[in-house]
Parts: C-alpha cells; sequence; structure tokens
C-alpha cells in the first residue's frame, strides 16, 4: 500500500454535450508504484487525454476513486487541487508553455511563487534545477533564445522545483527532432532512475513509449493493455551511438 | 502581507513583459487625472483670487444704482433712466444713522494726453470719500479735497496703469495732463490694487471731482447736471443690512414712489454681487472637474478593455499558472494589482502632467491656478478605486478560467 503512488478504483469520466452524454472513461482500475516510469498510448478519443487531466488533478472524476500518494482527489475543491498540483505533480507540455519574455530562471521560479511553504531562497533552488538538467549556463536566456529541446529542458527542471512525487508529461517530445527527443528520454531515464521520480508520459508514439518500463493502451475509455516493457530501450546508450555515428561520417 | 507582496512581484513581472501594452493601458488615466487636476486648479485658482477680492475689496459696501435691474457687478455709466441725483446722495448721507460714508459716482472714457504718449482709459467724476469706501490709497501725493468739489477744480488722481502709460517713469504730480483738450493737474498717484473679480485693471483709472468731470469730461449725454450714475456707500461695521434698509426707504420716499410702484433704483450689497461671483466660479469649478472625471472614468473602461484582451491573450499562461498551483485567488490578485499598478501609475503620471499644465495655463493666459495637496491625494485614491472597479471583472474571468480549457486554447 504504501509504495503505490497512484490507486485508481472503477473510475469513470462523463461530459455532457447538449443532451448527449459522453463516457470517455469508464471503468478504469489500476495502481501505480512509486518509482516507475510509465507510458500510456491510444489513439484521439481513447480517452487517454481525459485520464491525464485527471492524473494531473485538473479535472475530477464523475465516479469512482482516485488516490493520489493516499489523498482522495474527488473529494477535493478548485483550491486544494492547486495546491496538490504544486506540491506534488510537475507537468511537462508539448509546446513546453514557458513564459515569454522571461528568463530561463524565472520560469523556473513559477511554482514557487505559489507554494505555501518555504519563501526563500528561489533563486539557489531554481539554479539547482537547472543545472540538474544541464542548463545552468543559460539562465537570463528567454525562451526565444533557446532552441526547442533547451527549452523543454527548461520546463522539466520547473517541473522539478518543488520536489513533486509525479512528473506527468503530455508528448513531451511531440515538438522536438529525433535526437532532441532522445536527450529527453534520457533525461526522464536519469531522474527516473537516479533519483526515483515516478513519471507518467502519454504519447501516441510507440517508439518513445519503450522508453518506458510499463505501457498502458487506452481504447475507448477502457484500458486495453497493460504490459510490462521486456526491454525498454536505453536512452543514454542511444546519444553515444548517434556520436560515434556523426564522427563516423563517411569521406564523400 | 507577504502573500500581497507576492501577487505584486507577480504582477510587476508580467507587466515588464509588455512595456508597450502597459504603457498604452495607462494612457487613459493620465489624460483623465490630468484633466481632473489642472481643471480643479483653475477652478481653485479663480475662487481664491475672489476671495482674495473679497477680502480686499472694503466690506459693508452698498452700490445703489438707478433703474430696478442690473447683472453683475459695477456696471459704467451707461444709464436708461437717470433717476439718481447728487442730492440723493447728500440726502443718504444725512438721514441714514446706519451709513458711514456716501460719495456719487459718475463714469466715462475719456481719451488722455501726456506730450507725447496718449491713453484711453476710464475717468471716474466723485468726491473724496470715495476712495476710503473703495479701500484706495494715495501712493505719492494727495487726494483731492471737497473743496475742489465744490470749486470744480481740474484736479486729477491718477491709477499706476495710467501712470505708467503716460509718463514712462517719471514723477507725475504736479505735471498738466489733458482730458478731452481740458489741462488737469495731477496731485497724486493711487496705489497699484491689481485685477478685480470680473478681470478689470483696476488700476486703469483717473479719479477727479464730480463737478468737474460732469463739467469737462462726462458730459453730454445728460439733460440734468444734477443726475449720478451711481451712489457708493459704506455701512457701519455690522449695520449693512440696515443700511440697505433705510436707503431704500429714503429713496422711495424722495422719489415719491407709490408702494405698488417698484423701486426705480437698485440697492445692493457689494459683497453679496462677489459672493455671487464665488459661487458661480465654485460652480464652474465643479462642471470642470466633472467633465475631467468622465474622461477619469473612460480611463478606467480603457483599462477593463485592454485587460480583458490580455486575459484572452494570455489564456495559456493563466492555464499554465493554474496547472503548476495557482489558486483562484492568486490569479485574482495578480490581475488586480496588475490593473491597480497600471491606474496608480498612470494617475501619478498624470498628477505630474496636471501640475506642469496648471503652471503653464497660469503663465501663459494669466489665468490664477492652485494645485491643492487634497486634490493630489484625492487623484491618487480615485485611480487607485479605477483600477480595483475597472479592473475587477477581467481579473474575475481570468481566475475562474478551466484550466483545461485554458491549457488547450491556440
Amino acid at each position: 500500500m504504501a509504495n503505490e503512488l497512484i490507486r485508481i478504483d472503477n473510475l469513470r469520466k462523463d461530459y455532457h454535450v447538449g443532451d448527449f452524454t459522453v463516457h470517455a472513461l469508464r471503468h478504469v482500475s489500476l495502481t501505480i508504484d512509486r518509482g516507475t516510469y510509465v507510458a500510456i498510448m491510444g489513439p484521439s478519443g481513447s480517452g487517454k487525454s481525459t485520464f491525464m487531466n485527471i492524473l494531473g488533478c485538473l479535472d475530477k472524476p464523475s465516479a469512482g476513486t482516485y488516490h493520489l500518494d493516499e489523498v482522495s482527489i474527488g473529494e477535493l475543491d478548485r483550491d486544494e487541487l492547486a495546491d496538490i498540483r504544486n506540491r506534488k505533480i510537475g507537468f511537462v507540455f508539448q509546446q513546453f508553455n514557458l513564459l515569454a519574455r522571461t528568463t530561463a530562471l524565472e520560469n523556473v521560479e513559477l511554482p514557487l511563487l505559489y507554494a505555501d511553504g518555504d519563501k526563500s531562497k528561489f533563486k539557489e533552488r531554481a539554479m539547482a534545477a537547472l543545472t540538474a538538467v544541464g542548463l545552468d549556463n543559460r539562465a537570463d536566456h528567454h525562451p526565444s533564445q533557446l532552441s526547442g529541446g533547451q527549452q523543454q529542458r527548461v520546463a522539466i527542471a520547473r517541473s522539478l522545483i518543488n520536489n513533486p512525487r509525479l512528473i506527468l508529461a503530455d508528448e513531451p517530445t511531440g515538438a522536438l527532432d529525433s535526437k532532441t527527443s532522445v536527450e529527453i528520454m534520457a533525461i526522464f531515464q536519469r531522474l527516473n532512475r537516479e533519483q526515483g521520480i515516478s513519471i507518467v508520459v502519454v504519447t501516441h508514439e510507440p517508439d518513445i513509449a519503450h522508453y518506458a518500463d510499463r505501457i498502458i493502451t487506452f481504447k475507448d475509455g477502457k484500458v486495453l493493455t497493460d504490459e510490462l516493457v521486456a526491454e525498454p530501450r536505453n536512452a543514454k546508450r542511444e546519444l553515444e551511438q548517434w556520436v560515434t555515428e556523426d564522427e563516423e561520417e563517411p569521406a564523400a | 502581507m507577504n502573500k500581497v507582496l507576492q501577487s505584486m512581484r507577480i504582477a510587476f513581472r508580467a507587466l515588464r513583459v509588455n512595456k508597450l501594452r502597459s504603457a498604452l493601458t495607462m494612457l487613459g488615466i493620465i489624460i483623465g487625472v490630468g484633466a481632473v487636476i489642472a481643471m480643479v486648479a483653475v477652478g481653485s485658482g479663480a475662487t481664491a483670487r475672489i476671495q482674495e477680492q473679497i477680502a480686499s475689496i472694503g466690506s459693508n459696501v452698498i452700490i445703489i444704482q438707478p433703474g430696478s435691474q442690473n447683472f453683475g457687478g459695477v456696471k459704467s455709466g451707461n444709464t436708461f433712466t437717470q433717476t439718481l441725483t447728487e442730492d440723493d446722495a447728500r440726502a443718504v448721507s444725512t438721514e441714514c444713522p446706519n451709513v458711514l460714508y456716501t460719495a456719487p459716482l459718475q463714469q466715462g472714457n475719456a481719451q488722455v494726453i501726456f506730450g507725447n504718449n496718449n491713453w484711453f482709459t476710464q475717468v471716474r467724476g466723485t468726491t473724496p470719500d470715495y476712495l476710503a469706501i473703495r479701500d484706495m490709497e494715495i501712493q505719492t501725493g494727495q487726494p483731492f479735497t471737497q473743496g475742489d468739489v465744490d470749486s470744480s477744480a481740474k484736479v486729477a488722481l491718477l491709477g499706476k496703469t495710467v501712470v505708467d502709460n503716460l509718463f514712462n517713469g517719471g514723477d507725475p504730480i504736479g505735471q498738466i495732463i489733458r482730458i478731452k483738450k481740458v489741462p488737469f493737474t495731477v496731485v497724486g498717484v493711487l496705489a497699484p490694487k491689481g485685477q478685480s473679480p470680473t478681470g478689470q485693471d483696476q488700476d486703469d483709472v483717473i479719479i477727479m471731482p464730480i463737478s468737474t468731470a460732469k463739467k469737462k469730461v462726462v458730459g453730454g449725454r445728460q439733460n440734468n447736471m444734477l443726475t449720478v450714475g451711481q451712489i457708493l456707500v459704506q455701512a457701519r461695521e455690522g449695520g449693512t443690512k440696515f443700511a440697505v434698509t433705510e436707503i431704500q426707504g429714503l429713496l422711495r420716499q424722495r422719489h415719491r414712489l407709490q408702494p405698488n410702484q417698484d423701486d426705480d433704483f437698485d440697492v445692493r450689497n457689494l459683497e453679496e454681487v462677489y459672493a455671487a461671483q464665488e459661487s458661480s466660479a465654485e460652480v464652474m469649478s465643479i462642471l470642470l472637474a466633472s467633465i475631467a472625471s468622465v474622461s477619469l472614468i473612460v480611463g478606467g473602461i480603457g483599462i477593463m478593455n485592454i485587460m480583458l484582451v490580455s486575459v484572452t491573450e494570455r489564456t495559456k499562461e493563466i492555464g499554465l499558472r493554474q496547472a503548476v498551483g495557482a489558486k483562484t485567488k492568486d490569479i485574482l490578485a495578480q490581475f488586480l494589482v496588475e490593473a491597480v499598478t497600471l491606474s496608480v501609475l498612470g494617475g501619478t503620471i498624470g498628477i505630474i502632467l496636471g501640475v506642469a499644465a496648471s503652471l503653464l495655463i497660469s503663465y501663459f493666459a494669466q489665468w490664477a491656478t492652485f494645485v491643492s495637496i487634497g486634490s493630489i491625494v484625492l487623484a491618487f485614491l480615485f485611480s487607485g478605486l479605477v483600477g480595483v472597479f475597472f479592473g475587477f471583472y477581467p481579473a474575475r474571468k481570468a481566475a475562474f478560467l478551466d484550466p483545461i480549457e485554458a491549457l488547450r486554447y491556440e
């Protein structure tokens, strides 16, 4: 029990559109232990986005329960949900969602501004997070001065600043080229394996999903498959190979 | 308190990001506050000036004019009916116990010449008590006497403006000036008095015995040499009301008016006249301030509109803030502080510009202006209120956005 980060029992989510009711999620039950790296897949309309919203405490179930870190989310009000998001969850988005014309450092600091606890040492903590993603030398850059990969790394640093239990990434590599995507995957795997941070990545690309330890596939609002990955891809090794390949460019 | 500082920090950062938009948003408030400050300053200046004049005019002064109606203050000697006489003046002087001084007055305009200079000015024929009633002092020389009146002596007292325009700095005492070809000896110069509440130059005047004035200067239109254009009276301290009643009674009797007939004269307390002007200046002041306040409201609406646009443009950003933990009140506070910052900053700039405008107006238009600390404090408070009031709706809109919808916004 104590090892469970997420416990979902008989989750249902319905949307009312005019006279219709859309059953976005029906009877979903699953658990995710602390320190695991999970990928969620499924076509559009499968309910994976809805599931992710509930997982991220942006939305509440219509029926059933969702326990995050042993707290039942369904009973919380708007502000309490915001508090949970601030303390326990780090978001990474496909479009990065950084504040424009604001430095990387200030972007990373953002969740601290809304935290209830200790307000000291913003700068130090933000710099530490940037260092963890290798961007300490670009702390004063604006997003417009950063590449896509760098922006996403800033976003990851931001998601880490409050020491969350869970990082929730929605198509984190959707706007990045292949090599940069692998770099991002490397960061996620490092955070998961070295620091034990639980990671949930939502993606429609099987390649990206295979960096995770477990893949859950949704279809028509239900879990279709839920399997461990036999041999997850190793992003770090792939990057090393990439480099040697670049160096081995055959002469024209 | 800490939370307030936090909100301010968040808000200032956000405003800094788009300086141009912030500046444009403030423009309405800047103009509004600036206009109110300047208009109120003009109004206050006018009111203060009138109050000064009332204090300087000598109180308890009563004007008696022929005809039954007269608007505004002291008028010149164009009379439609000649019903007041010098005898009336003498009677008022002797038979009204609450009357201290009396002076008959006959006015006209004339060209005055000295050497190569000439000047067109107002000539007042009166008796020596006029100076006491009008609180006029002699700066150099001497006033004329009752004897001069009796003998129709050709003597004159000059106001400073007349002296400046005729004598180029020389001493006028004892010099001969010509008025309508008649030579007059200057016996005194009046101490300067400045502008009257009606904007007239009180120093642009020549005062001479009434007898001389009628014979040599201001004659012509009258059929009867005994009539006067005005009688000025100074009442005893505290006895102004009584004096008015006494004068009215006396003149009705002398003019043989029946009980059903209106007065064929007008008795008016000078202080009332100026007080009326003061209150109309105040009304003007309030009117100006109200009109200028409209621009303040427009400024506030401007803030609201720009903030609404800003909220829409920043929908995704708001969603992001909510996702990382901003509560409803955090977003509300952020946008309210943004609005109030804009309005107070705009108000401050507006106050500075308004004060500058007041100074320019008083310098170039020669109108009195007066910026009070009270009006500045009020302007500050008002700009703050405008920010809170007009920023509330956009702030609320932002705070109650659904994070999922907001994040999805394109």
